[in-house]
């Protein structure tokens, strides 16, 4: 199992879970807030659009796209 | 100083994978760069809640086993001079010299907008399936899957394997058009017996949705179904209507489109000398197209000619397919209709529909708003203006997906 921390909580995933899929095992599944403040949600689920953008270790990434590394801090509400 | 591959690969779904194992007992030097974290594209996308076909293993050995590098997690910035890529992923940017470039870039959903999708819970259709495909939790939720095409039974399949309770699978083709599919399958065997397998007793021809509902995350679906509106409770709604080839690298690198798809030869040969372009770029038509035709392109890019030949009548049976799959599910018009004035048409930038109506095309609603100026630059809002607007994008300037500045420096380093 891989441990990460998301907006500072630890979380535990199999290997091989996308960070888009630990969003909703360890929060309410949301990733951003939208320009009119809207929260939002993965959507395309395969890195086309950009709606899963998150920060991971303090890059702006794509969640659907990016698996879950052990020590990995992810941050939906830099 | 930048590499130099004789054949670079972009894309390592069904095509890019056949592609690269046609190429490599030529000897040449190969290299496959792909956007997702493994290879396998969206079809054979791995992940805990994946189930890999044994073929989908087999071409994955296979890159192993021809030692052909493979760079997952990897995007094309932009065009890096004549026959040259800039490359970046998450560790650094880099430069990549070619003599010859087969894109192999696919397909995304065709995502419309209607009011209540950008709603938590509402995801494309092929999209959830791939989020569970990665881990996403769907256990025990109740599910509503809308759009068109065969990748709502895929999805529905996948779902309920990973313990969703699905409510509803909504296809918007009508039943007449459906019977005329279906009763064309079994010149595909191999594809009735998959439709056999992936029928559900949910699915509803001529239903399509028109609200999702719900104020901070979805909480129901308004359909249309049957003549009249139905309403349901669930926690996700999946909708895809049909797939939009991503022809932007191949727009970038100034090959022509025909169709709105990459267009190509017999020989999977672009406009452009030295540019090959194989399976959804070039036109949607499922994973067997794809394979046949990577394989042409791969032969073709080597100098095989005679070999890429002998694959031609596989590729004419499978694209008689993809033609009937873009007659029986071509879309309603009634779907252009959805949106409501405030609903956003550009989910990057919460550019609404009213902003758009009107407007003289694509670059007249840019200069009056923001759409398609966001974080993933016109490819959802572009394919939906297509669809609702008739308005054509136009060629995709570089950077073409958001990059580092340090990345962006290589090009410096390199003139």
């Amino acid at each position: 199992m891989i441990d990460v921390h998301l907006d500072g909580r630890p979380l535990r995933v199999a290997p091989g879970t996308t960070v888009a899929a630990a969003l909703c095992l360890g929060g309410d599944g949301s990733s951003r807030t939208s320009v009119g403040g809207q929260r939002r949600a993965p959507f395309c689920g395969m890195g086309v659009c950009q709606e899963c953008r998150v920060e991971i270790d303090g890059q702006r990434r794509l969640a659907c796209q990016t698996l879950c590394q052990p020590g990995m801090r992810v941050e939906t509400r830099p | 100083m930048s590499e130099h591959y004789d054949l670079l690969i972009v894309g390592a779904g069904p095509a890019g994978m056949a592609a690269a194992l046609a190429a490599a007992p030529s000897g040449a030097r190969i290299a496959l760069l792909d956007d997702n974290p493994v290879p396998g594209g969206q079809i054979w996308r791995d992940g805990p809640g994946a189930h890999l076909p044994p073929l989908a293993r087999r071409l994955r050995d296979g890159l192993e086993r021809h030692a052909i590098p493979v760079w997952s997690g990897t995007r094309v910035v932009a065009a890096a001079g004549p026959q040259a890529l800039l490359l970046e992923d998450p560790t650094r940017g880099w430069r990549v010299r070619y003599d010859r470039l087969i894109l192999c870039t696919g397909a995304r959903e065709r995502l419309l907008p209607f009011p209540g999708w950008t709603l938590p819970g509402v995801t494309g259709a092929g999209g959830l399936q791939a989020l569970i495909k990665g881990g996403l939790p769907v256990a025990g939720e109740r599910l509503v899957i809308a759009g068109s095409g065969p990748l709502l039974l895929a999805s529905a399949a996948t779902a309920r394997a990973a313990g969703a309770h699905l409510l509803r699978i909504a296809e918007q083709a009508p039943l007449a058009a459906l019977a005329r599919f279906t009763a064309g399958l079994p010149r595909w065997p191999g594809k009735a017996l998959q439709a056999a397998r992936l029928f559900d007793h949910r699915y509803r021809a001529g239903s399509h949705v028109l609200e999702a509902l719900g104020d901070d995350r979805l909480e129901g679906v308004r359909l249309w179904q049957d003549g009249s509106t139905v309403e349901l409770a669930c926690e996700r709604l999946a909708c895809g209507f049909g797939l939009v080839p991503n022809t932007q690298l191949a727009e970038a690198l100034e090959c022509a489109l025909r169709d709105d798809a990459v267009a190509v030869d017999d020989w999977q040969a672009t406009s452009r000398p030295h540019h090959y372009a194989a399976g959804e770029c070039t036109g949607f038509g499922g994973s067997e197209l794809a394979l046949v035709e990577g394989a042409i392109a791969g032969h073709a890019a080597v100098g095989e000619q005679t070999q890429a030949r002998r694959l031609f009548p596989r590729r004419q049976r499978w694209q008689r397919f993809a033609d009937a799959l873009a007659r029986d599910f071509a879309l309603d018009p009634r779907l252009k209709t959805l949106a409501r004035p405030d609903t956003l048409v550009c989910r990057c930038e919460d550019v609404p529909y009213a902003a758009l109506a009107g407007r003289d095309g694509w670059t007249d609603a840019k200069l009056v708003s923001r759409c398609g100026m966001g974080a993933c630059q016109g490819r959802i809002c572009g394919g939906a203006a297509r669809v609702l607007f008739g308005w054509t994008p136009p060629a995709p300037r570089p950077p073409l997906s958001p990059a580092r500045i340090e990345t962006l420096l290589c090009l410096e380093d390199e003139a």
